[in-house]
């Protein structure tokens, strides 16, 4: 009882931040929703008995990317008034053809055998040598599923090559 | 009842009200300190030898009128004081001042709480503090504030990596990321890490002075070349908050050194039977006595150092302290899988 008070008020914050990050017109303000946003969602991985998870939230996140859009978004200064648009329903109509589509997504996620049998592997977790949440987490990451922990990591490493040579004139 | 509520929050009670108190007489202890290594007095007129000074500072400060810039974002201008005060202080609900002791016939343990992720949880409570200061310079409207907070930011951002894999270091050797698992860890091995990990203490103190923005690294607050520095436009409180908060990054930063690599409330030498008369001194005395040395330090370097130029700084943090702290992190491993 008290854990469902507690995931729908963390879920109504989570929801009504994001709608402030999206309709909010400072940008900064936008991006100070997010934060507030990210912090919720670190709530809610408290509530889920995932700690680590949670403290990694906030700190990649919350206390790390988030920071460096707020950078871009101080020094590029938005806070001159957008352009007239050519066709302003052109953007909504997309936007709601995105939407539809991914409700659809779900819809068929739904249908497909979700509700008919819950997957197994869910549901009965994996006996691991080690206790503890930290433990685990990196028990699995380095066991089961360790080529896409590799490949990951492999994506970050090209993406900061990527950016080196973006930003040297010369190399 | 009294187990699930009372104690837990007399005990915060009494850490909040002791962090504040602390962190007002910092600022005396400060003012005294490099008084003292410039030949001076510092602070005498306020009660004796200055040590009412703290109060008569709060209650001219909250008396000064608060003025917001007419151009500020109101709003996160009121915000950023509390955005850097509040992760300065929750820190302290994993900070171990001792073990679990036997008090009024109760088991009390001497922290707020012990979570298995405690050192992350620092970690990562200390890198949304950075906020304050970033939206603080932004929200003021104005070029030097904006431009500090560009340069405080930055360095945090930078020595955070280095600071954090010192940490790593330390978690390797204790196997654990719970703040009393890693004083068990000390007291288990029979040696503070301070003495297997020099390099890593070494990188974490000075990664600490530029995470604090304190001297030689308090580049945020040149006021030769910033009139002053991120809180320029702020007044009366709210500019009292920023200093306040530093203060309490700093004991946090002094704890969690204390905690890490110098055993935290273990006595000197705690398996040798000759100094067991030192237990009747209890163990947060200890802990607080070891912190007060750092504290102590951190005042003293910026007596004696002078600031480093900004290029300095970079280079600093990013060509020897990270690479290093690599390298320490390498080694750690490699002589640990060799041990075991």
């Amino acid at each position: 009882m008290a854990e469902a008070i507690a995931f729908y008020t963390l879920a109504a914050f989570i929801l009504g931040f994001a709608v402030l990050v999206v309709t909010t017109k400072d940008t900064v303000h936008s991006v100070l929703f997010l934060v507030l946003d990210f912090l919720f969602v670190a709530a809610l991985y408290v509530l889920l008995n995932a700690p680590f998870l949670a403290v990694i939230q906030v700190l990649v996140y919350a206390g790390g990317i988030v920071v460096l859009y707020l950078f871009v978004v101080m020094l590029v200064n938005l806070k001159r008034p957008p352009e007239a648009h050519q066709d302003p329903h052109r953007l909504s109509k997309l936007g709601f053809g995105l939407a539809g589509a991914v409700l659809i997504e779900l819809g068929a996620i739904l249908m497909s055998g979700y509700l008919k049998a819950p997957p197994a592997a869910a549901a009965t977790p994996a006996v691991l040598p080690v206790v503890g949440n930290t433990e685990q987490v990196g028990w699995l990451l380095y066991t089961r599923y360790l080529i896409p922990f590799e490949i990951a990591s492999m994506l970050l490493l090209v993406a900061m090559i990527g950016a080196i040579v973006l930003a040297k004139r010369e190399l | 009842m009294i187990e699930q509520f009372v104690i837990p929050t007399l005990k915060i009670l009494i850490v909040l009200n002791a962090t504040l108190v602390g962190v007002s007489y910092m600022t005396l202890l400060e003012r005294k300190v490099i008084a003292w290594a410039q030949s001076r007095l510092g602070p005498m007129r306020v009660g004796p030898s200055g040590v009412l000074q703290p109060i008569a500072d709060a209650v001219k400060l909250l008396l000064k009128e608060d003025i917001t810039p007419t151009k500020a974002d109101r709003w996160v201008f009121t915000a950023a004081p509390v955005i850097s005060m509040v992760p300065a202080l929750i820190v302290y609900a994993v900070i171990p001042f001792g073990p679990v002791v036997r008090l009024f016939g109760r088991d009390v343990s001497l922290y707020i709480t012990d979570i298995n992720v405690g050192l992350l949880y620092i970690v990562s409570v200390a890198s949304v503090g950075v906020y304050g200061i970033i939206l603080a310079g932004y929200a003021s409207n104005s070029k030097f504030p904006l431009l500090a907070s560009l340069r405080a930011s930055a360095q945090l951002i930078s020595y955070e990596v280095a600071v954090t894999l010192t940490l790593v270091s330390v978690i390797l050797m204790s196997g654990t990321l719970s703040m009393v698992g890693i004083v068990n860890a000390q007291y288990n091995a029979h040696v503070w890490f301070a003495f297997v990990q020099p390099v890593a203490f070494v990188i974490f103190f000075i990664g600490s002075l530029a995470e604090t923005n304190r001297a030689p690294f308090d580049l945020p607050e040149a006021e030769q070349e910033l009139t002053g520095g991120f809180h320029t436009e702020y007044s009366g409180m709210r500019f009292a908050l920023f200093f306040l908060a530093e203060y309490a990054n700093i004991i946090v930063v002094s704890s969690v050194a204390t905690t890490l690599f110098f055993g935290g409330w273990l006595r000197p030498f705690p398996h040798v039977a000759a100094l067991h008369f030192l237990d009747l001194i209890p163990s947060w005395t200890w802990f607080l006595l070891k912190s007060f040395v750092f504290l102590y330090i951190f005042i003293w370097v910026r007596a004696t150092l002078p600031r480093y130029r900004y290029d300095q700084l970079m280079r600093l943090g990013w060509k020897v302290l990270i690479p290093l702290a690599i390298a320490n992190l390498v080694l750690t491993g490699i002589v640990k899988v060799m041990l075991l």
